[in-house]
């Protein structure tokens, strides 16, 4: 029975371009106070373009329907849950994007005069200062643009400290159930990745560890909880252990929501790790991004911080270029500000307490729909998960369909897929992860859903295998779209029916 | 399907037949079928280098990449350039039209250490 | 709940972790505060940086304005609050509209095909200098000194690891452009890629024909670099480049103080597979129904892993989207108007001051103080409630006494004429 949907009409909509006809305009600009100039005699004759073939010209409501018709075939947070795993889709708090918007902060530019911008600067150092906080580090930088962006530069700093120590080393530590930005940034960073197997309880085995790290191991990088949603109970040693051979501890921060509030990697031995505004932070995903991964780092680490730092001298926020053993610059300019402003606003209006509380919902939800679901679903590692749970779809599996199937059919249900087959150290994963937004109600409404569609997958599993069915877009070709892609709308030629 | 008993196979899933001081390379239907939906293929240019058991090229479908690792080494001297437009022939005839590479074998005695037609059959049965 | 999961306290959840992991006191932050109070302290930030002054800033981040309408679609909850389009069937909006964007940006830079953003156009070109050594197997880069500075430097981070040395390339000093002939010298067999800027960090548009030529005779890519894209309304496009890597803050992106922004990576058919960053496709679903898709994601980290293209995973859609409704709302003809007018404010401006160079420039220009330094000159312009010109010297020490002035359609004549009051009296009567 499905409980959360029922049919809707929802407006077609062409492209733009094949909305578009010469002559429209959606814009008004105002009348020049300065004599036009001449193109060709500016800039060079050879310089100047006659047109920009094929670019829309359309008019303001065709630009309004155009994007709110589109819209209405999205699903959002502000629809429904998104249980997808290791994303942490909660609410995006409406007032952050309020905020981000005033025009001091909007408006500010990157070169104005530091002492017209003193109000965004402590913003910025406020934020790392409440980030420091909460990870029990020492210093955050909040330059890098992203989760895999702060990687990166997390990676950098461990380089350059080993360097100054006399040997950068070769190799980088990670656990099979890694996030794939993880061995992809190890590699940029000019190291050999080398893989570490999970124990049966899902976690880095100690004893494996110990065998293999060596001076050649620069460091591991490390998720916790990991990407089963379960804690590395043996965190502390495992930090001993790289410690004792001069490797480094790096903690992907992605898993946030299970801690904050609760144990900071500073204290469990982490010398650097990410953070991901757009998951723990609350900043919205906004269909791929804009996100934010500041790094925070043990003392050890703090020279090497991309430049520029912010610093207080003479009761006014200053821009210290001076940093000689900086990495250099991650990206230009001083981060994703917007984003900065919104995560600030998220831990402003919670504060310690209201952290704590949204980990300890974020714990419980996930062990609600753990208990709700074992009964149907595999449990692939039975150790106690905090934020999120993992699945396998082994039972389901014996009669044909898969864990893609599954999330495929739970569109029909009116809810956005989990994250399937990942992560890759469980046979088809149901990664599952519903954040502290959700009440008990979406959280029922999201079991009864799966357990339904266990039920469905034992009388017709066929029907599961071809889903969605409900859905405006059904099933799409994603292997035409690979083997001859086309990335870009093309006038139709002259005399032909239709669009390449 | 059966397997051809003019090839000789590995345990990664490829094959080769040799003709002379030729080498002819694919990989087999079992390793098609496991990718699935074929979208894309790497191959190496002529005249490169290969090494037994050295990646060649890889092969993908839209969710997975695979390495293929050479049976036998020696220097390229075609290309299945087919393959570009239509990979998808790869799902269809593995053994055949969807052949990847040829060599010219620097040590054509290797293909006599690879496992028989028999004796594939036996290894995939046994995996399956 | 607490009894579906078996516990009489939910703190009981947290009971398996072993104690000396477990904070011993809260978290030292201040206790939550209302949403009015939230407005204020922002309110107060806000207060504590520019506001109402006319700036003439430029150098990477431009003042254009916004249409309303892009506030109006990018705050629709189906965009802001949406994932990345994994699952195809419920994210048919946010890849239709990146399929847009990817159109777009190929016809604005007259290159096939377009990713989906990158994170900023400082970003944009390691990647497209790593990309250009995966193309070519080389790994010398060539970088002109006239890209942005800060772009240098973080092409800089990148490739110190990846064994790409990197080598720059001077500026002619009467004209301001790459000096092509110290390219021909410095280019060799083991070159990957050229990079130049146009228009460059002077603002002036260089002969991206010319180096296309020299870069191709060698066997290496040219990148050509953009930080303007409202330049691409009347300029050429970089048509001769192998990779176009760019910033379009300009098309409706707030400054906000350095990002968040978005980059692009475009470039010819050839190379797509060896692109960073999502790519959208079109295809069909099981009715035969046209739909997009995210594709060739066998590039990326999630499936490649240490042999990825990139380690991007999150990019800037949301922005992207951005730029998207802003490239509607000018479209054609507007993006043209929009690109004369920024030209003929900027050459008002700088027909009353001495630009330094002589090469053809957009919207930004070099301007030399004479007598006075640019300190000077922008501290009696802040009392006019006028940002004046970028000074240059930390970045060129050859041109101390020289600043980099901006005019977008948002300048005004009388701010403009006001500047010139500031340079020097002398400098008016030239």
């Amino acid at each position: 029975m499905i409980n959360k949907v029922r049919p809707h009409i929802t407006q077609n909509e062409d492209l733009l371009f094949e909305r578009s006809s010469p002559g429209k305009v959606g814009y008004q600009l105002p009348a020049l106070d300065v004599p036009l100039v001449d193109a060709a005699a500016a800039l060079g004759a050879v310089n100047v373009r006659s047109e920009i073939e094929g670019f829309p010209e359309v008019s303001e409501v065709e630009i309004i329907r155009h994007f709110t018709r589109l819209s209405t075939w999205n699903y959002a947070i502000d629809l429904g849950l998104y249980p997808l795993g290791s994303c942490t889709m909660k609410y995006n708090p409406r007032v952050n994007e309020l905020v981000a918007r005033l025009d001091g902060l909007a408006w500010a530019h990157p070169y104005q005069p530091e002492a017209l911008a003193q109000g965004a600067m402590e913003v910025m150092a406020r934020l790392e200062a409440a980030l420091a906080e909460i990870t029990g580090m020492d210093a955050v930088t909040l330059q890098p643009a992203a989760g895999a962006h702060g990687e990166l530069t997390g990676i950098l700093l461990i380089r350059a400290l080993l360097e100054k120590r006399g040997d950068p080393r070769k190799k980088v530590l990670i656990p099979d159930s890694a996030h794939g930005t993880n061995p992809a940034t190890a590699a940029i960073a000019g190291y050999a990745v080398e893989n570490i197997r999970s124990n049966d309880r899902g976690m880095v085995d100690l004893e494996a560890l110990e065998r293999v790290v060596d001076k050649d191991v620069a460091a591991l990088m490390v998720t916790n909880p990991n990407t089963l949603g379960v804690f590395e109970a043996n965190i502390k040693s495992i930090a001993e252990v790289l410690h004792k051979k001069g490797a480094l501890l790096y903690m992907d921060g992605a898993n946030m929501n299970a801690l904050v509030g609760i144990a900071r990697p500073g204290d469990f031995g982490v010398d650097v790790m990410h953070l991901n505004l757009h998951k723990t932070f609350s900043t919205p995903h906004g269909g791929g991004g804009p996100g934010g991964g500041p790094v925070a780092v043990k003392k050890i680490l703090e020279p090497f911080l991309p430049l520029p730092r912010l610093k207080h001298v003479r009761n006014k926020w200053t821009f210290d270029y001076k940093r000689p053993r900086s990495i250099g610059r991650v990206r230009a300019f001083y981060g994703n500000f917007g984003v900065t402003v919104r995560a600030l606003a998220y831990i402003l209006a919670h504060g310690g307490n209201g952290l704590r509380n949204a980990t300890v919902d974020a714990v419980l939800n996930a062990n609600y729909l753990r208990k709700k679901l074992e009964p149907y679903y595999d449990l692939p590692y039975n150790a106690p998960n905090m934020h999120e749970v993992v699945f396998s779809d082994d039972r389901q599996a014996k009669l044909g369909v898969r864990t893609g199937d599954i999330a495929k059919r739970l569109i029909d249900y009116g809810f956005h897929p989990y994250t399937v087959s990942f992560p890759m150290i469980v046979r088809g994963a149901l990664m599952i992860e519903p954040t502290e937004t959700e009440g008990k109600r979406e959280l029922d409404l999201f079991a009864e859903a799966m357990i339904s569609i266990a039920k469905e997958i034992e009388t017709d599993p066929e029907m599961v295998r071809t889903a969605p069915h409900n859905s405006r877009t059904s099933r799409v070709d994603e292997v035409a779209a690979a083997r001859r892609p086309v990335v870009r709308w093309k006038p139709p030629r002259a005399g032909s029916k239709a669009a390449d | 399907m059966s397997y051809p008993e003019d090839l000789r196979y590995t345990k990664e899933h490829e094959w080769v037949r040799v003709a002379g001081d030729v080498g002819t390379i694919g990989i087999t239907d079992h390793a098609q079928k496991e990718l699935g939906d074929i979208v894309y293929v790497d191959l190496p240019k002529v005249g490169a280098h290969i090494e037994q058991g050295k990646s060649l090229g890889s092969v993908e479908s839209v969710k997975a990449v695979s390495d293929i690792y050479s049976p036998v080494s020696g220097e390229v001297t075609e290309v299945n350039e087919t393959l570009a437009q239509a990979p998808e022939k790869l799902n269809q005839d593995p053994h055949g039209a969807a052949w990847l590479i040829k060599l010219r074998l620097s040590a054509p005695n290797e293909a006599k250490g690879l496992l028989s037609a028999a004796d594939y059959q036996a290894y995939v049965g046994a995996e399956s | 709940m607490l009894a579906a999961c078996g516990v009489q306290s939910a703190e009981e959840l947290f009971a398996h972790l072993p104690d000396d992991v477990r904070i011993q006191q809260p978290l030292a932050l201040a206790p939550g505060i209302s949403e009015y109070e939230i407005v204020d302290y922002f309110r107060n930030r806000a207060a504590e940086c520019a506001n109402g002054y006319a700036s003439f800033l430029g150098a990477g981040v431009y003042a254009h304005y916004r249409p309303v309408m892009v506030d109006t679609v990018v705050s629709r909850g189906e965009f802001l609050t949406s994932y990345t389009p994994y699952q195809a069937e419920i994210s048919q909006g946010t890849l239709t509209t990146i399929f847009e964007f990817q159109t777009m940006i190929c016809q604005l830079t007259g290159m096939d095909v377009a990713n989906a953003s990158m994170y900023d156009g400082s970003t944009a070109v390691p990647e497209a200098a790593l990309m250009a050594a995966r193309v070519t197997g080389r790994n010398r880069v060539l970088v002109a000194r006239t890209v942005h500075p800060e772009y240098r430097e973080v092409l800089r981070t990148y490739a110190r690891y990846d064994h790409m040395p990197i080598d720059e390339i001077a500026y002619v000093a009467d004209s301001g452009v790459i000096d092509l002939e110290e390219l021909e010298r410095k280019i060799d067999d083991q070159t990957a890629a050229v990079i130049i800027q146009s228009p460059n960090f002077f603002g002036i548009v260089e002969n991206v024909k010319a180096a296309a030529e020299i870069a191709h005779r060698r066997g290496a890519l040219l990148v050509v670099v953009f930080t303007e894209a409202v330049s691409l309304g009347i300029l050429q496009p970089p048509a001769a480049a192998d990779i176009v890597a760019g910033e379009l803050q300009s098309f409706a992106i707030s400054p906000s103080y350095g990002g968040p922004y978005a980059g692009i990576i475009a470039t010819q058919e050839k190379f797509i597979r060896q692109m960073p960053g999502r790519l959208v496709g079109e295809t069909l679903d099981s009715h035969g129904n046209r739909a997009f898709c995210l594709t060739l994601a066998t590039r990326e980290q999630h499936i490649r892993r240490e042999k990825a293209t990139s380690n991007i995973c999150t990019n800037q859609a949301l922005i992207a989207l951005m730029a998207t409704v802003f490239m509607s709302v000018y479209g054609k003809q507007g993006l043209r108007e929009l690109a004369e007018q920024n030209l003929a404010k900027a050459h008002y401006l700088s027909g009353k001051l001495q630009p330094r160079f002589s090469g053809p420039f957009f919207n930004e220009f070099v301007a030399a103080t004479g007598r006075r330094s640019p300190d000077e000159i922008n501290q009696g312009l802040l009392k006019k409630k006028i940002i004046g010109g970028l000074p240059l010297v930390r970045w060129y020490p050859e041109l101390e006494n020289c600043v980099l002035l901006c005019a977008t359609e948002m300048s005004r004549r009388e701010r403009m004429d006001e500047i010139a009051q500031a340079f020097s009296p002398v400098q008016q009567a030239a």
